[in-house]
């Protein structure tokens, strides 16, 4: 389940939402991250843009991947400004047995840092800065470059 | 004509442009200066498929976009 919501997420709401979904369906793992805003660097927020259909893909081919290995995943982020100290991420892993749960929770992670289509910005006296340091090219990138 | 899309931060507003493959669009998107720029660091998608072949034959209606680089969390 890929869930988008405006502003900061209500990671308590969702939690119990995901957990309640997975009781009793004989799971005997459910692993969370939760991505906090971090104060530093002078800024008040961050603020996230996404393209959701091809988000959606990137999610769907997860989705499909968790499944061949008996788990199932949830994510949720933000759109628009997500102030410090407020979360903007969760991902979570269900999986029969933990280590499946521990494989993939880091390995959705991670490959949701390089591929899904998200654009950061640093929000600083109201005003939105790309992360662009931060950032990675999705793979592929470069191609009309000729 | 093919709809052309800049997400996140290009900050662009949607073209049509007449382009009968990859290639010649790229021709037509690096006459823009500002567009330019951003060439050798977008993702490419066609139809909201991303692509890694400059082999593909654009077709009337179809839509481009460009996905600068990305960091979600």
């Amino acid at each position: 389940m890929l869930e988008i919501y405006p502003g900061e997420l209500d990671v308590e709401v969702i939690f119990a939402k995901w957990r309640k979904w997975g009781a009793n369906k004989n799971y005997g793992a459910f692993i969370t991250f939760v991505g906090t805003v971090r104060k530093e660097g002078g800024i008040e927020a961050l603020s996230f843009d996404l393209y959701k259909p091809i988000l959606q893909q990137w999610f769907d081919e997860w989705q499909e991947r968790a499944k061949e290995r008996g788990a199932y995943l949830c994510m949720a982020h933000s759109v628009g400004n997500v102030p410090v100290h407020t979360s903007s991420y969760m991902a979570a892993v269900f999986s029969p047995k933990r280590r499946v749960a521990l494989e993939l929770i880091d390995e959705f992670v991670e490959d949701f840092k390089a591929n899904a289509p998200i654009w950061k910005y640093d929000v600083k006296n109201g005003e939105r800065i790309y992360a662009r340091d931060r950032s990675q090219k999705i793979e592929g990138s470069g191609l009309l470059d000729i | 004509m093919v709809k052309v899309e800049f997400l996140g931060p290009i900050g662009k507003e949607p073209m049509q442009v007449e382009a009968k493959d990859l290639k010649e669009l790229a021709k037509i998107l690096k006459q823009d200066s500002e567009i330019a720029k951003w060439l050798s660091e977008c993702a490419v998608a066609v139809n909201d498929k991303l692509v890694k072949t400059l082999d593909i034959k654009l077709q009337d209606g179809d839509k481009v976009s460009l996905l600068p680089p990305v960091c979600g969390g």
